[in-house]
């Protein structure tokens, strides 16, 4: 009987698994499984959540066949805890397993546990000797790491998750110079804003696309182990050496050094630096008293300082218009009705996202992020600042003054190449970042992840991204091609962004303004314009009730027979895609409150062909669809 | 009807609902099923299993990376008539691995067991699907 059970545990379990494919969202396999586990279709269909996911590059897809499959393992747990006469077996078990644990020298079983895994995986891991020392007489950091990774961001927690899957008993060791364990950055300007805990800075916690609860670290302390034990724990693990910086590589002997001076050999080497936010040179001239009202923003860090700062001053200038800079003035924007807070947006383009959306399309979505209640002020060149009484003034080349008592600056990412010159690595002229080929390598033994690479991309040139999914995509695939795989970039990453309850867009390759777009968007009606359907909805933050509310927030209701308007300008552009054309190819889209497209987009930028009509390519999209 | 407008470099077009009701004829490519740089599904066309499908959650890259892989891969390869009843001991294993993190692998609550365990009595028609697709996979 309990054979029996076990057996349908499994059934279970790789039936589940199996009706998904890597990138599941919206198909009709998936469908099924949700009928079967009581999730409403709704939940799947929503908006890609790259950043609630493990670094699988699909967020929603491995979150969900987590929850999945720990559900169904939990249910296994449970029959197997209800057989009572197993019991006294499953604690002798446990106690042999932990003994086994402190047995150093268990090598050989984990040989043949490997051996028993996979038929088709050569192990290619580097089982080191284990030495057989006590424990506590091992140096903090081992001297020797089969993989190496520098950083500890998304990219490297990509990579490590992918190391460890296709080789068996991978080593991993993570050098941050964070002091937190990896997590996903996204959040931080984005939905622990949102959160109605009062604690969320210190819990860190936000609500996924489907309602679910999680923290922004990608797995909680036990899930990495201890560095010092890295060198001989059975079955090998991620281990993660935070607060430290490597400062000196040394290629030939496959070397780096610490800023403590700590020596550690590798075999394969990623690195995954990411990059430091810019400062403005008006700003780096100003005194101390204007650097102590700054924040640079990246990390966790800096999102409970400005948190913290946002209570307790009057008046907050972010400078930039880009992602960033955008998403944190909707952010702190919703706290101008509830506080008082004044929030005021600067930045030398005509409009939100100006290097990125078309200019008719930027200038709308100025408009609504005005109505989130920021004071946003385009065609903003910052001329200098100083502190004057108790109070900020910025003064912009065109003789405006701004009074403020905090400024954020978001103005781009300055990728962290320090290590190129005792490396030898080549630093991209153009991009910025270590210039790699399109397998991610730039030397034999060393690849290079998420904002810090420049690569090749065979389908559209040379490129370096700054986006979270492009960490997830690039830190897996350098993790691939550590273990052998010797892929090049294919895979396109995406991005996604949410501006208050009108404006929410997903993007995948080349979106920069100053390339020729075509847009294709659905007419309006009275009844669909993005303000009544926000009204409707009762809800003023998209971003709040995540996906689920996105898709109906912006619904148009298909059968109703409402007569088509004429589009008024600044209240046209609901929803629709965005083609961005170079050499009369689509190498970008831009999918404008329409979600659940990204598979239409990325294979459209894949075939790379020439389209006589992009009103039929529209089509594709069913912009009129939910 | 459609609208067009150009605003510079940039091309505007509106389309009613019923101007998109007619079938494309934008072509695409069709996609090479054995496309060898292209992401795979959990299971790859040689019929090995994919580790690094992020459908996996991560499952194979964890601490009981291991244990999940000895008994997923004695699962799929399984030729015993009750598929998987010979993987017994593995997943005994995984689980034991699992119940080492509990906030890993967190057990589920009590209402979603329930539906777990009625879930499971449903056995034999399950079986019976299982064995179909069995034949297919």
């Amino acid at each position: 009987m309990f054979r029996c059970r076990v057996a349908a545990v499994a059934e279970k379990l790789v039936r589940s698994l199996r009706s998904l494919t890597p990138r599941p969202r919206g198909r009709a396999a998936a469908g099924n499984l949700l009928q079967r586990w009581n999730v409403p279709l709704k939940l799947q269909m929503s908006r890609q959540m790259a950043s609630s996911g493990a670094p699988g590059g699909k967020g929603d897809s491995s979150v969900f066949v987590l929850i999945v499959g720990l559900s169904t393992l939990g249910a296994g747990a449970y029959v197997y805890k209800t057989l009572k006469e197993d019991k006294e077996r499953f604690n002798d078990r446990i106690e042999a397993m932990a003994m086994k644990s402190q047995d150093v020298k268990s090598t050989s079983e984990m040989g043949a546990a490997s051996q028993a895994t996979t038929a088709e995986q050569g192990l290619t891991t580097a089982e080191q000797g284990a030495p057989e020392t006590d424990p506590s007489a091992r140096p903090e950091c081992p001297s020797h790491a089969p993989f190496l990774l520098i950083g500890g961001g998304t990219a490297a927690f990509a990579a490590a998750r992918s190391i460890r899957a296709r080789d068996p008993g991978a080593r991993v060791l993570i050098v941050s110079e964070d002091p937190d364990l990896p997590y996903m950055r996204p959040p931080l300007s984005k939905e622990l804003w949102f959160s109605e805990d009062p604690n969320v800075t210190e819990t860190l916690r936000f609500k996924q696309w489907n309602g679910k609860e999680r923290s922004i670290y990608f797995q909680p302390p036990s899930f990495y182990v201890p560095a010092r034990d890295l060198p001989c724990i059975e079955n090998g693990g991620v281990a993660v050496l935070s607060s430290k910086k490597v400062v000196h590589m040394d290629v030939r002997g496959n070397v780096v050094k610490l800023d403590d001076g700590t020596q550690i050999s590798y075999d394969k080497c990623l690195i995954a630096t990411g990059g430091s936010p810019r400062n403005l040179p008006a700003i780096e001239r100003a005194g101390k008293d204007v650097q102590q009202r700054l924040t640079l923003f990246r990390k966790i860090e800096d999102f409970r300082a400005l948190e913290k700062i946002s209570r307790e001053v009057k008046s907050i200038t972010i400078i930039g218009g880009g992602f960033l800079g955008s998403e944190l003035a909707c952010a702190l924007g919703r706290k101008v009705q509830a506080t008082g807070l004044e929030v005021i947006q600067m930045f030398p383009e005509n409009g939100n996202m100006g290097k990125v959306l078309p200019e008719y399309l930027s200038n709308w979505t100025t408009d609504k992020v005005k109505r989130e209640g920021v004071n946003v002020m385009p065609n903003a060149v910052v001329k200098s600042v100083c502190v004057c009484g108790n109070r900020l003034i910025i003064k912009l080349k065109d003789g405006r003054k701004v009074e403020t008592d905090h400024i954020v600056a978001a103005v781009g990412l300055e990728p962290n190449v320090e290590l190129a010159k005792s490396a030898g690595l080549e630093v991209d002229s153009d991009f910025g970042g270590f210039r790699v080929n399109a397998e991610l390598q730039a030397r034999s033994n060393i690849w290079v992840a998420g904002d810090a690479a420049c690569f090749y991309d065979i389908k559209l040139g040379r490129r370096r991204v700054e986006h979270h999914d492009h960490a997830v995509v690039s830190g897996r695939l350098a993790g691939e091609n550590m273990t052998g795989a010797a892929k090049p970039y294919w895979h396109q990453s995406m991005f996604w962004s949410d501006l208050g309850p009108d404006v929410g867009y997903e993007a995948i390759g080349l979106v920069d303004s100053s390339l020729p777009t075509v847009g294709v968007f659905a007419k309006a009606t009275a009844k669909d314009t993005p303000k009544s359907a926000t009204e409707q909805s009762g809800t003023g933050i998209r971003s709040e009730s995540e996906t689920e509310a996105e898709a109906s927030e912006i619904t148009i209701s298909a059968s109703s027979p409402s007569t088509p308007q004429v589009p008024k300008q600044g209240e046209d552009y609901g929803k629709g895609v965005i083609f961005y054309i170079r050499d009369k190819v689509v190498v970008g889209i831009v999918l404008w409150n329409i979600f659940n497209r990204m598979p239409i987009a990325r294979k459209i930028i894949k075939d790379g062909e020439e389209h006589a009509d992009l009103n039929e390519v529209a089509k594709l999209f069913n912009i009129h669809e939910d | 009807m459609s609208y067009c407008r150009e605003e510079g470099k940039d091309r505007i077009i509106f389309v009613t609902k019923e101007d998109h009701e007619t079938p494309s004829s934008a072509e695409l490519v069709a996609d090479d099923p054995n496309d060898p740089y292209e992401d795979q599904g959990l299971i790859l066309p040689n019929g090995d299993i994919n580790w690094n499908c992020p459908c996996l959650g991560g499952m194979a890259s964890g601490p009981c990376g291991e244990q999940f892989k000895s008994a997923f891969s004695c699962f799929h390869y399984s030729t015993e008539e009750i598929k998987g009843s010979d993987c017994v001991d593995q997943f005994r294993a995984m689980q034991e691995c699992m119940q080492k993190y509990p906030d890993l692998y967190p057990q589920e609550d009590d209402e979603e067991r329930e539906n777990q365990s009625k879930d499971l009595e449903t056995t034999p028609a399950e079986a019976a699907v299982a064995k179909e697709e069995k034949g297919s996979s």
